[in-house]
């Protein structure tokens, strides 16, 4: 068994190995995610992101020339997603980790980051914490509570909502959403007549929303994950007369993403969500973005996911144009500290205190446009930061 | 392999003469010392490895020889886990005694299961298993305040070994650690399964109705098993916590229970080192598919388990054993 | 309140009777074969694959697709079972266990492959959308054809049984294969047939479920678990079983995550360990 001071030595051989690599004219960039499993989707499409920047801007920046290393974690697996950026440092000698789609993953791999010195991009990963784990992470996603605070105050203030029900996934993102709309509608004067929670993996909703129906709130406001839920809950709501104008329906925008809305129809009309990126919102940027996504990826439309892959690749690009290649990981954190730019979403930059993201928060509703329902801003919120960060 | 290989041996000579370690037994422990020399890049991957072996054969010891399949033992992984790492997050982090509550707090939920558990078989004993395996893991969902939920438990901070022993980048700390965690279990269930218990067991297995018929009492054999491998599927899921200061709830998830099964069944049941064969073989395909596939890599780890079964269907290590066989044989 | 009561049964009935549909094959084919075929929730998800194909590639009206659904799964099934399962049979359920999993594995990597990891979607016709008032309740247009299209299912199967050559041959064989075999039957080749049906079957439930649960590549590994609890609950080889089983735990589930939401994600378990505690083969399992 090797000491302390071997594995000390080792270390720096291997360090010492990564900043040949550098030396090469390469920056690596170890991109972990859920690429097989139950979150297979998220990875494809935050991998389409990233794919979509490098074709637009080329593989080459600042003398540089970009590879990525794609690493599977088949899920919210803590362990594995620290093993693949471990093996990543030490093996592949990446410059930079990025990716994260899960919390979990990237509460696994912030240590590493951390004692190897390497610039981490969380790409989408949305609870506060996880920037708080190492002065090396950088957020290019979202945070739930950045959605929803602003969202709940919104509602009481701006739509003239006195009272409301929650119904939100069983799990912290869930309960994360459920307490920051909750604070930001009660803070502005609303009440929330009841609150329930509903299994991660449910796949039927019918129950639950017998019970929002029973307590004929004025609004309910949901949470779920993207994927099948969003849908299944929006036909269970319809199927029992929950609808806009009777009932408010308030939401964050994974509800009404374009495969939910086609799924769920007419029954999705009125619907409001809280949400950063908007997939039909009028502006060159975004049009040139999603014509160019559904050009490579047999029209399919860009996501969440997409949006945080495509921003991160433009964040790493531009600490790299700053540091004029030094992919050391402080010299770019420090170039992304404070780093604003116009991104297909709107406007966004980097917090340099907290290295989290503050952007535009937009309040959308489901609307009629030439003939198809789609997702219409009818609210912006400029320069929103995460209500949590040093509240706690 | 399993039955007495001529029924006027003595049982006694029998298992003196199955506890007696081979050449080839020697040579595969001083093997499991290459990583350190020639893959020193992969021992992260060897430590992971390690603690899954240690699971496989906990897995080993009650499907293997007490019969009981099982769809639900990442329940005993996972509580070892979180006992491992709440016990460091509440301010005792040193690693061995870690262990031993891990081990201690799974065992007392594998002695409240197994109550359950030796009342069933069958499809009823699986479905059983796996309705416990969920019932724990959306009790730990529900304990949010407890286990951080689906974020996973933060603030694990394991203590040098022996007060020495750091856990470095590298995982030399963590796969010396969890090569000697599992070696230690691996000759605990060697001892097990060669004694007169472990006889016991396997008359369990091959005719329950018969054991009380020789004055057995089989429920209480299957207990003690069932303790045991609890026990040191805690030990694992307090090692994986250790060595990477994370737990979520996957520790206790239906796939890592399913994972488990495929891996032992492809290594080769009842006979211990299956549960290790399976273990390297099923992760080392998995990390270099994965590293060249990330999207598609389970197509072949699918085509592997089939082209096994039809060819070896004793697993891995029984189809090489029957080789073996044949080959002698012939000389 | 008796109003409420009423449309949770209802909602859980019709959760049940989707679970029915893609659980039956399974429990004939066990208690039939001793086949474990962990690979069941994969011909679900074929069935699904080809309806949104055939709606969405060739056109077909969703009542169409539905019977190719189930002659897909069925086809694909039999050129399987003939090929491949057939050698397992005899090979020990961990074995089978073991290449099962192989299958879903594979299968999920095609589907994949195919049709991308999005969540698939499928238009219905307007008529099974909505829904409709029924003595004051509002039930679901969907929900009520799916509980006609399983009691159809549960008919046309429990006549086959009980009143057809073919059915007097399965039902023979199930309860003791030498026999039958030394009769005369060809038991082969009455596997087979039941092995289609039965895949068929879960590829009619696949094709129905994506309008309440959804479909993508890892639908054959989710649901299996669901299958899994219905076909125990209810006792191997018994359609009954699966059919009271399945409206049980549909219902208890429903029921039990309207009355005390607070458990709502223990329920099922919760039901599958008590009831196999008390029966454990299952509510009308007979061995």
């Amino acid at each position: 068994m090797l000491n302390k001071a071997a594995a000390a030595t080792l270390l720096g051989l291997g360090l010492a190995w990564s900043s040949t690599a550098l030396a090469q004219e390469t920056v690596k960039i170890g991109v972990i995610l859920p690429y097989s499993g139950p979150f297979a989707d998220a990875a494809n499409q935050l991998q389409a992101g990233i794919d979509l920047y490098i074709s637009k801007h080329g593989d080459e920046v600042a003398g540089k020339k970009i590879e990525i290393i794609k690493r599977d974690t088949g899920g919210p697996a803590p362990d594995v997603a620290q093993r693949m950026a471990q093996e990543l440092v030490v093996r592949d000698g990446v410059d930079i980790l990025a990716g994260f789609a899960l919390t979990p993953e990237a509460l696994g791999a912030a240590p590493i980051a951390d004692e190897a010195q390497k610039l981490m991009v969380v790409m989408n990963a949305a609870t506060s914490i996880v920037t708080e784990q190492s002065p090396y992470i950088v957020r290019t996603s979202v945070t739930i509570p950045q959605l929803n605070y602003a969202f709940g105050q919104w509602a009481f203030n701006e739509a003239g909502i006195k009272q409301a029900y929650t119904l939100v996934s069983d799990y912290g993102p869930g309960h994360d959403a459920e307490s920051s709309f909750s604070k930001g509608f009660t803070e502005a004067g609303g009440e929330i007549v009841g609150s329930d929670r509903t299994p991660v993996a449910n796949p039927d909703f019918s129950a639950y929303v017998q019970r929002v129906r029973d307590a004929n709130p004025e609004a309910v406001y949901i949470f779920v994950p993207g994927g099948a839920q969003p849908a299944a809950i929006g036909k269970a709501l319809a199927d029992r007369g929950l609808a806009p104008p009777d009932t408010k329906i308030f939401a964050q925008g994974e509800l009404t993403h374009p495969e939910a809305l086609e799924s769920m129809g007419e029954n999705a009309r009125g619907i409001i969500t809280t949400f950063h990126y908007t997939l039909e919102r009028d502006d060159p940027l975004n049009k040139e973005y999603v014509d160019g996504y559904h050009a490579a990826n047999n029209g399919r439309s860009p996501d969440l996911f997409s949006i945080g892959g495509y921003d991160g690749m433009h964040l790493i690009y531009e600490a790299l144009k700053a540091t004029e290649g030094d992919a050391s990981g402080d010299a770019l954190v420090e170039a992304a500290k404070g780093m604003s730019w116009q991104s297909p979403r709107g406007p966004m930059s980097i917090d340099p205190e907290t290295r989290d993201v503050v952007q535009t928060v937009y309040i959308r509703e489901v609307q009629e446009v030439d003939g198809k329902l789609q997702n219409v801003i009818i609210h912006e919120i400029p320069e929103v930061k995460d209500p949590l960060h040093g509240a706690n | 392999m399993t039955s007495l290989d001529s029924a006027n041996q003595k049982p006694h000579a029998w298992l003196a003469r199955q506890s007696r370690w081979s050449p080839l037994e020697i040579a595969f422990w001083l093997a499991t010392l290459l990583p350190f020399y020639f893959f020193p890049t992969y021992l992260t991957l060897a430590s992971q490895i390690a603690i899954t072996a240690l699971f496989a054969i906990s897995v080993d010891l009650i499907l293997g020889y007490a019969g009981i399949v099982t769809l639900g033992h990442a329940m005993f992984f996972g509580l070892g886990a979180y006992a491992a790492g709440l016990l460091s997050v509440y301010g005792w982090g040193e690693p061995i005694s870690g262990l031993l509550f891990a081990a201690a707090i799974a065992g007392l939920a594998g002695w409240l299961a197994s109550f359950v558990i030796v009342r069933v078989q069958h499809l009823a004993l699986i479905m059983i298993t796996l309705g416990l395996g969920f019932l724990t893991y959306e009790l730990a969902n529900a304990m949010t305040w407890l286990t951080g939920g689906t974020d996973g438990l933060r603030g694990i901070r394991t203590w040098p070994i022996f007060n020495y022993f750091r856990f470095d980048l590298w995982g030399y700390t963590a796969y010396s650690y969890s090569l000697a965690a599992l070696f230690l279990g691996f000759l605990l269930s060697r001892r097990i399964v060669n004694s007169s218990f472990g006889l016991a067991l396997r008359g369990v297995r091959e005719n329950v109705r018969r054991m009380p018929a020789i004055g057995s009492d089989y429920r209480r054999h299957l207990q003690k098993i069932y303790v045991i491998s609890a026990a040191i599927a805690g030990t694992a899921g307090g090692l994986l916590a250790q060595t990477t200061n994370v737990v979520a709830l996957d520790a206790l998830g239906f796939q890592r229970s399913a994972d488990v099964v495929v891996m032992l069944i492809l290594g080769g049941t009842g006979r211990l080192y299956g549960a290790i064969v399976g273990a390297v073989i099923f992760l080392v395909a998995r990390d270099q598919l994965a590293g060249i596939n990330p999207q598609y890599w389970y197509f072949w780890i699918g085509l592997l388990l089939m082209f096994v079964v039809l060819v070896m269907p004793k697993g891995i290590l029984g189809g090489l054993a029957s080789l073996a066989a044949r080959w002698r044989g012939r000389g | 309140m008796i109003g409420q009561i009423a449309i949770v049964l209802f909602d859980g009935f019709a959760f049940g009777m989707l679970l029915f549909v893609l659980s039956v094959g399974l429990s004939v084919t066990l208690g039939l074969m001793n086949f474990i075929n962990l690979a069941h929730g994969a011909f679900g998800m074929l069935g699904g694959y080809v309806t949104v194909l055939a709606m969405r590639q060739l056109g077909l009206p969703f009542l169409l697709a539905l019977p190719a659904a189930f002659l897909t799964a069925a086809l694909v099934s039999v050129v399987f079972e003939r090929t491949l399962f057939r050698r397992l049979y005899k090979a020990g359920e961990l074995n089978q266990v073991l290449f099962t999993i192989g299958v879903v594995f594979v299968a999920a990597a095609v589907a994949t492959y195919a049709f991308g990891t999005v969540q698939q979607v499928i238009i219905l016709p307007s008529w099974l959308r909505g829904s409709v008032e029924v003595f004051g309740l509002r039930l679901g247009v969907y929900r009520i054809f799916l509980i006609a299209i399983a009691l159809a299912v549960t008919a046309l199967l429990v006549f086959g049984l009980e009143r057809t050559r073919l059915g007097a041959q399965i039902r023979a064989a199930v309860d003791n294969q030498r026999m039958a075999q030394g009769l005369g039957l060809d038991v082969e080749r009455i596997f087979a047939i039941t092995f289609a049906l039965g895949s068929g079957l879960a590829g009619l439930g696949g094709a129905l479920a994506i309008e309440i649960v959804g479909l993508d590549p890892s639908f054959g590994f989710h649901y299996l678990v669901y299958v899994l609890i219905v076909v125990a609950v209810g006792g191997l080889g018994s359609i009954t079983g699966s059919f009271v089983g399945a409206a049980l735990l549909g219902i208890g589930d429903v029921a039990g995550k309207y009355f005390v939401p607070e458990i709502g994600s223990f329920l099922i378990y919760l039901l599958l360990v008590a009831i196999l505690f008390v029966r454990p083969l299952g509510l009308f399992g007979k061995r």
